[in-house]
């Protein structure tokens, strides 16, 4: 056995993939993750632990894997994660888990992620469902949205006994992972649903198509529907532009548009309803995770499709697995390069952009060098289509209809690091409401943040 | 599910539904739109509400087959159900928030085109149960698309039926008719036009002309409608505003018409080829550009 390197994932190749939305990535089989779990040093002061927002017992779990006591190994994880599949898919593990692992500093370290994986994909496929809890105490807490932060925080309320309802504006449970990420990357029916079902086994209820704020308020649910507490988890929120001329123009979309209709609405399915529009040429202006999903799902629809970022490569927000893939699949990156004006024909339709060179100047706040345009450098591309991939800012709907609530100039809202707690007694929240834009794991690690909150807050009322 | 406990046909492709949506019921305002998906396949589509009936739990739409999922929605009766219906959307029309005293003051008018009809009819229902008068012009292309007219009588105080075809009522449009009103020394201080937004753009033209503040209700393309996605942006004065928060009315005169009219085309293309597939049924072969049938 090779120690210095990962044991290799199996892939669907490149060329074949850029074609369909099948899954990319096809995990371990049995024999290939025992294999690797023998690379862990199962380290008794484990670094990886330290880099997981929900403290999985990351060496505990692998060793039950070693022992080939998958079973055990899904029950280790499950104390600490509702979402396991979905985590093992998409968590940026290089700058978490696997970034502190001791076998990586020299070598590669142990592939957490796809053991994680594995574990979860072992139990779903032998039928190993979480437990519901045996006691019961009927006090009922609201959660909104049934996104990763939600689903994390009904799951561990539900666990401690509590009645949990979750309250999901679209027509379908799961948030980001299913109107978001992409078939290829997550598969809706098989990962998605059966994580969300896992919940609901726990005894969380989800009521579909209510938008807090409209359709009732976190006000009314505690005063009239005897909810104790809520969480807010509603995520991001609307979808940032340029701000540049001929954005208005059809052939241009934000990345949530692009995706919601490929995704949660199935465009891509001929048997579905909704249209999308499948472009010749496409450009994604923006480079996280969202604008690399974005930029595959057009070329799965048939286009040549340009990912536009004003950066260099080492500054692309985006995952470097997500990147890798991009590239091998065919995607071309125009980097240090920035959009000035969207071309429009006579008709109101995209038929180009002019973007203009950048170079990377001094540092920014971030720490990040900031890009500064070349003067002189405005060049043409042909397109018939722009996704605007440059982030969302929160949506007032909740914000602005509860009583004392308060949000900071951002427009988030404020909430406590540790429990989620914000201005309002009773009320909780965690995730992009709170953080604006950020990953699936980050959200998950506040969820379970707050539900530990409202545990200590309705133990003490 | 929520239950259709209601169908009626009222023209030729215009279709009226209640439906049972507490949740919705208990909170929704005139002015304000729910989105409807009616299986697994549906697209998700935006109606403005047209009626509610708070004890009863329901929600009435009206609804013209255009596209694909309208198409089939049609075919729902009685005792069948939407699988999805979320809202109420949006925020409500601004009369509903004004003071009662000072709209009794003013002197509105309600210009309806087409299916805009049934949007009309619960804000000008709502303004006479308090007290305000106000006048309704209300049209179609000809007499078999008229609907709502007898109900319309009973809550307007004035009403003028117009077809474009003179086969009902006054000859031509809403505007020519609101242009005669204006000559015979009608003074309005208020302004709503709801139809399709070539209507509307000529009414706020016109009415602009008149200095006739307009507001109108705008009926773009939206995907999830609670301010996701960004499809249903329309440029309205200088500011980029998204219909499904910060609307669905907005200040007419502002509205850039022409460029809400050219988004409104960007899936004009896909929507005929799926009805054609529709139409076609088994016998489908080729045309629609997806099942390669024409190869």
């Amino acid at each position: 056995m090779d120690v210095l390197n990962k044991v290799p994932v199996r892939e669907q190749e490149p060329e074949v993939r850029a074609k369909n939305f099948e899954e990319v990535c096809l995990g371990y089989d049995e024999k290939e993750a025992v294999e690797e779990s023998n690379r862990c040093l199962n380290c008794k002061n484990a670094q990886c632990v330290k880099g997981c927002p929900v403290s999985i017992d990351i060496p505990g779990f692998i060793s039950e894997v070693k022992n080939e006591n998958f079973e055990k190994a899904y029950e280790i994880i499950s104390e600490s994660s509702a979402l396991p599949a979905v985590c093992g898919r998409v968590c940026p593990q290089e700058s978490q888990c696997e970034g502190k692992c001791i076998r990586g500093i020299k070598g590669e370290p142990v592939s957490i992620g796809k053991l994680e994986r594995f574990t979860a994909d072992w139990a779903r496929k032998n039928g190993i469902v979480p437990k519901a809890p045996e006691n019961r105490n009927g006090r009922k807490v609201a959660v909104i949205g049934s996104g990763p932060a939600g689903l994390t925080c009904a799951g561990d309320l539900a666990r401690l006994g509590y009645d949990v309802t979750i309250f999901e504006a679209l027509h379908e449970a799961g948030g980001v992972l299913i109107y978001g990420i992409p078939e290829f990357r997550l598969p809706k029916q098989e990962v998605v649903a059966k994580e969300v079902e896992n919940v609901k086994a726990l005894g969380v209820k989800i009521e579909t198509n209510v938008v807090i704020g409209k359709s009732t308020t976190i006000d009314e649910l505690m005063e009239e529907e005897g909810f104790e507490a809520v969480f807010i988890g509603s995520g991001a929120g609307l979808p940032r532009f340029m701000g540049i001329p001929g954005e208005q123009a059809n052939g241009v979309f934000s990345a949530n548009e692009f995706l919601t209709r490929n995704n949660l609405m199935k465009a891509f399915r001929e048997e579905y309803d909704t249209p999308i529009m499948k472009g010749k040429k496409v450009a994604v202006v923006g480079g996280g995770n969202v604008a690399m999903d974005a930029a595959r799902t057009a070329l799965r629809l048939g286009a040549e499709v340009h990912i536009v970022y004003r950066r260099s490569e080492a500054e692309l927000p985006a995952r470097v697995e997500e990147v890798h893939h991009a590239k091998e699949e065919g995607i071309i990156f125009n980097l240090l390069t920035n959009p000035v004006e969207i071309l429009v024909d006579e008709n109101g339709w995209v038929k180009g952009m002019t973007c203009i060179k950048m170079e990377l100047g001094e540092p920014d706040a971030s720490g990040r060098r900031s890009p500064v345009e070349v003067k002189g450098s405005e060049f043409e591309i042909e397109l018939d289509t722009v996704i605007m991939s440059l982030g969302t800012s929160p949506n007032p709907l909740i914000s602005s209809t509860t009583e004392g609530l308060d949000i900071n100039r951002r427009k988030c809202i404020v909430a406590e690091e540790e429990n989620g707690a914000t201005s309002k007694p009773g009320v909780f929240a965690g995730g992009d409401a709170v953080t604006g834009a950020a990953t699936v794991i980050l959200a998950m690690g506040a969820g379970k943040a707050a539900a530990q909150g409202i545990h200590e807050y309705l133990s003490n009322k | 599910m929520y239950p259709i406990v209601k169908k009626e046909k009222l023209a030729d492709k215009i279709f009226l539904m209640d439906v049972k949506a507490p949740r919705v019921a208990k909170t929704c305002e005139p002015g304000q739109f729910v989105i409807v998906k009616m299986d697994e396949e549906g697209e998700r589509i935006p109606l403005t509400i047209c009626d509610y009936d708070r004890e009863a739990g329901t929600i009435t739409i009206v609804f013209q087959t255009v596209g694909a999922s309208t198409e089939r929605m049609q075919y729902l009766n009685e005792g069948d159900a939407f699988q999805d219906f979320v809202g109420p959307l949006g925020c409500a029309s601004e009369l509903v928030e004004m003071d009662i005293e000072e709209l009794k003051k003013k002197n509105i008018v309600f210009i309806a085109g087409g299916v805009g009809t049934a949007p009309v009819y619960p804000q000008v229902k709502w303004l006479h149960e308090h007290g305000v008068d106000c006048d309704v012009i209300m049209g179609s292309r000809t007499k078999e698309l008229l609907f709502f007219v007898e109900k319309m009588e009973k809550v307007a105080a004035n009403l003028y039926v117009t077809t474009d075809d003179g086969s009902y009522g006054f000859h031509g449009m809403g505007t020519n008719q609101l242009q005669e009103l204006v000559d015979q020394g009608r003074t309005y201080d208020h302004c709503v036009a709801i139809g399709p937004m070539i209507m509307m753009k000529f009414v706020c033209l016109l009415t602009k002309k008149l200095g006739i503040p307009t507001i109108v209700s705008m009926n773009p393309i939206m995907v999830d409608g609670t301010g996701m996605c960004g499809a249903c942006r329309l440029t309205v004065g200088d500011e980029v505003k998204f219909a499904c928060v910060d609307g669905p009315e907005f200040d007419g005169h502002l509205v850039d018409f022409d460029q809400a009219m050219k988004r409104q085309q960007l899936y004009k293309t896909d929507e005929g080829r799926a009805m054609l597939k529709l139409q076609e049924g088994d016998t489908h072969h080729g045309g629609c550009g997806h099942c390669g049938g024409e190869k």
